[in-house]
């Protein structure tokens, strides 16, 4: 696969930052490619915005950055409009139901589910990441499952394993039924 | 089977693990944006392995407590970003005239003063050269990746103890918090330097007494030989000699040949796709990144383009420069900053027909490789 | 076990470079005969200087010694005592030294409480570039950077290190030598961060422009305006008018910040051996 730049914003607590670093793991460490990740948050520990960079590739990633991700996930009102302008035109633009206002129809395809809600009926915000991840590789296939739930397995405190499965299936399951 | 471990590590992780790695049993350090990762990590390591870890009061106090931690005898690192740099620098020029080995790792942001705290910048390259006051020597390692990060802390830990001498490593926030993929050395992989330890008796020491390499052997006090350092100008036995021209004279060019003469092994510079370059991309740190894929887009179009990296800035790589200097026709330098290392270029290059075009960005966004292609087509 | 102070001297690095009449010498001469007197072995004493005359004090002592940069020779010998803990950690200061630049370091020092002794000469000027007045320099005093007396008030060391948290604290004089040296034994025996304050003359640098002409008159000026605490308590106001106090302020047990260090330390790798 030639290089793939994804993008995951949303606000702290989240789990944006964890959540890009799984899925970069899993292509780096599970499926033996080539992957960055970059990332960027505001002062705020907690409800600031915050963006995970992610690049996959099976060569070298020499440019770090991502100016126009071929994947956006924008959990967020700020996020979509912050970011949903640099999507490429054949990308792909995941969002949540939670997002009233959506960009002006793009030529890249648009996504939206409701990941927030999911996470609240799972546990909560803490493992909105999870169905994030669970309904990215069902739409992108970006990663591998078993790739996946490997790295989200090495990450994750012991203990937490079931629920944080439960979530990435949750997320699975939301995103099958729009395909 | 390979005993390699993999891990997807950001930067200023591979840093502290290396640090670990060449040895360093002492960090001392106070919290700074983007390098505070660096302390976090060893504050929890350094004590498992019955190091030190301090977190001072201030800059000064850590630049302070590493080269006591290093008279002690131990390897010590300490990590910082611009405006702590900056108040470093008395000690690092102490460290230079004391000739006491140290690290310092700059993870470069955004400056002058305050300036862009989280955004990256390549603008501390002469103050890694000059922040100090008065001639000294001083090695700068650069690296560009992940894995560069971690390799070249520990080339700067063995420069260090073997020079005698404090070296730098100059990372910025973009190689320090990107995260990618790295094949971790095994233990016993990567040569380790120990600083070299007197043969001769306590009556015949002379703490400034050098061998043939241009460096004094140590040795840790507490066992049997009494002696004294000072940064003043001081004579082969430690003592102050203030008004002593010649003492001064051989000293300082001491310090500078010591270097000089280990230059080969120093000046570390990787030729990428060269051998048949009309335009040399001569690029550092995570600017070396985006010019890597910009040699490949160029590449692509059919455009001769090749990239020289520097990972050692100073003492400045002249000599790869002087190599294509009949064979490139352009140089172009890339930086984030205002031509800090491109007037090097130019000073090497001066009398060759070859034209330096500089390309500079200092928004605290990285030079995309666009600039650099659209800067190729401009001068070819 | 050498007993004579010449023995602890680097005789060859004579002579000094201190004025005539000078209390920088007297206060060194404390500090050398209180090691002499515990018996401590040249080897395993480290003295650590910054900059000043009082810095140039190591120069000329026989013990393991480095000179450092100006203010910061705690935090150096910080670094050092943690690189060595069995080893004896000395630092001598000046007022400028220890109270203006390097003010900082000698408070945060002092509430890590590590062991380290540190002698403050205290000559309330800077003598070493030509008499300015210091942050312990009296308020009023002529010096050559404050031709019609400063303005500032100055600080009391022993009050300021004691508010840190050094948990020994103590003052003497250049006058009161023997009871200086009784003092310094005591602080370097003493586990934990212990301060000394030793107040010095300075004929040229202070004494010539403050009325006190010769260096007899500075130290008559020590006799005759230091108290001892115990005198001081019996004392009325009247009495202690104009008068500073000498002898022990502070001295307590509390961790000591290597010990707390190291059991930190071994704690660690305990759990990284159990958890192999």
């Amino acid at each position: 696969m030639q290089r793939q730049e994804i993008v995951i914003s949303g606000s702290g607590g989240q789990g944006v930052v964890l959540g890009g670093i799984i899925v970069a793991e899993a292509a780096a460490i599970y499926e033996d490619r080539f992957a960055t990740h970059n990332q960027s948050y505001g002062p705020e520990a907690r409800g600031g915005a915050s963006k995970s960079e992610v690049i996959i590739s099976d060569g070298a990633i020499h440019f770090p950055e991502v100016e126009n991700p071929d994947i956006l996930v924008a959990l967020t009102q700020e996020a979509v409009d912050k970011f949903a302008g640099t999507v490429k035109p054949d990308g792909i633009l995941i969002t949540d139901t939670m997002v009233k206002k959506l960009p002006a129809k793009g030529e890249y395809k648009t996504y939206v589910l409701p990941i927030r809600a999911t996470a609240e009926e799972v546990r909560g915000q803490i493992v909105t990441n999870m169905v994030t991840l669970g309904a990215l590789v069902v739409i992108t296939k970006i990663v591998g499952l078993e790739a996946l739930k490997q790295a989200v397995l090495a990450r994750i405190p012991k203990g937490t394993e079931a629920i944080n499965m439960q979530a990435l299936e949750a997320g699975m399951k939301i995103a099958e039924k729009e395909l | 089977m390979s005993k390699r471990e993999v891990r997807l590590m950001q930067g200023n992780e591979a840093c502290a693990e290396a640090a670990l790695y060449a040895g360093v049993k002492f960090f001392a350090g106070y919290p700074i944006t983007p390098a505070t990762e660096i302390m976090e990590i060893l504050s929890r390591k350094l004590p498992q392995v019955g190091g030190v870890f301090l977190q001072m009061e201030d800059e000064i106090s850590s630049m302070a407590a590493v080269i006591g931690a290093s008279i002690g005898g131990l390897k010590s690192l300490t990590a910082t970003s611009g405006p702590g740099f900056t108040l470093k620098q008395e000690n690092i020029g102490y460290a230079a005239m004391v000739e006491i080995p140290c690290v310092i790792v700059d993870v470069q942001r955004g400056g002058p003063s305050t300036g862009l705290p989280t955004l990256p910048a390549q603008m501390d390259v002469m103050q890694a050269r000059w922040g100090t006051h008065g001639d000294h020597p001083i090695v700068v390692l650069c690296p560009s990746t992940v894995y560069e990060y971690y390799t070249l802390t520990v080339q700067a830990v063995n420069f260090a103890e073997m020079l005698r001498t404090p070296v730098i490593v100059l990372s910025d926030a973009i190689v320090g918090h990107l995260r990618e993929k790295v094949v971790l050395p095994e233990l016993g992989e990567l040569k380790i330097v120990n600083r070299k330890m007197t043969t001769v008796a306590p009556k015949d020491f002379l703490p400034y007494k050098a061998d043939e390499d241009g460096v004094p052997p140590f040795v840790n006090y507490g066992t049997g030989y009494r002696y004294h350092i000072t940064s003043n100008n001081h004579d082969e036995g430690g003592f102050p000699a203030t008004n002593n021209h010649q003492i001064a004279d051989s000293l300082l060019r001491r310090l500078h040949d010591k270097v000089e003469k280990r230059r080969s092994e120093i000046v570390i510079t990787e030729e990428i796709m060269t051998e048949d370059a009309d335009v040399i991309i001569f690029a550092y740190g995570c600017t070396a990144r985006s010019a890597y894929s910009a040699v490949e887009e160029a590449r692509k179009k059919g455009m001769k383009v090749g990239l020289i990296k520097a990972l050692t800035l100073w003492p400045f790589p002249f000599e790869v420069l002087l190599k294509y200097s009949k064979q490139a026709k352009h140089v172009i330098v890339p930086e984030m900053n205002l031509g800090q290392l491109a007037g090097e270029v130019e000073r090497t290059l001066k009398d060759c027909p070859v034209k330096v075009t500089r390309l500079n960005r200092i928004d605290g966004r990285m030079i995309t490789p666009e600039q650099i292609v659209s800067t190729i087509s401009e001068v070819i | 076990m050498a007993t004579h102070v010449s023995e602890y001297l680097r005789l060859d690095k004579m002579p000094h470079i201190w004025c005539p009449g000078c209390g920088t010498g007297i206060i060194l001469g404390a500090v050398v005969r209180a090691i002499a007197k515990l018996g401590y072995k040249r080897d395993d004493v480290v003295v650590v200087t910054g900059i000043g005359c009082s810095s140039r004090t190591n120069a000329i002592i026989d013990f393991n010694t480095f000179q450092t940069t100006h203010g910061r020779a705690l935090s150096f010998a910080t670094g050092f005592k943690m690189a060595r803990p069995e080893m004896k950690v000395i630092v001598i200061t000046g007022d400028g030294d220890g109270s203006g630049i390097g003010g900082n370091h000698l408070i945060h020092t002092a509430r890590r409480n590590i062991d380290i002794t540190t002698i403050l000469v205290n000559n309330g000027i800077y003598g070493m570039t030509g008499g300015q007045y210091s942050p312990l320099t009296p308020r009023g005093c002529i010096a050559s950077t404050a031709a019609t007396g400063t303005m500032e008030p100055c600080f009391d060391m022993c009050e300021l290190v004691k508010a840190a948290g050094a948990t020994y604290v103590a003052r003497g004089t250049a006058y009161h030598a023997t009871m200086l040296e009784q003092l310094i034994a005591k602080a370097l025996e003493h586990h934990g961060f212990s301060f000394v304050e030793g107040i010095a003359q300075c004929p040229i640098g202070f004494g010539r422009r403050n009325n006190q002409k010769t260096p007899v008159d500075m130290l008559n000026w020590q006799k005759d305006h230091a108290i001892t605490i115990a005198a001081a308590a019996k004392a009325s106001p009247e009495e202690l008018a104009g008068k500073f106090l000498i002898g022990e302020f502070v001295n307590k047990e509390a961790p000591e910040f290597s010990d707390v260090y190291w059991e930190a330390s071994r704690k660690a790798q305990q759990k990284v051996k159990e958890a192999r």
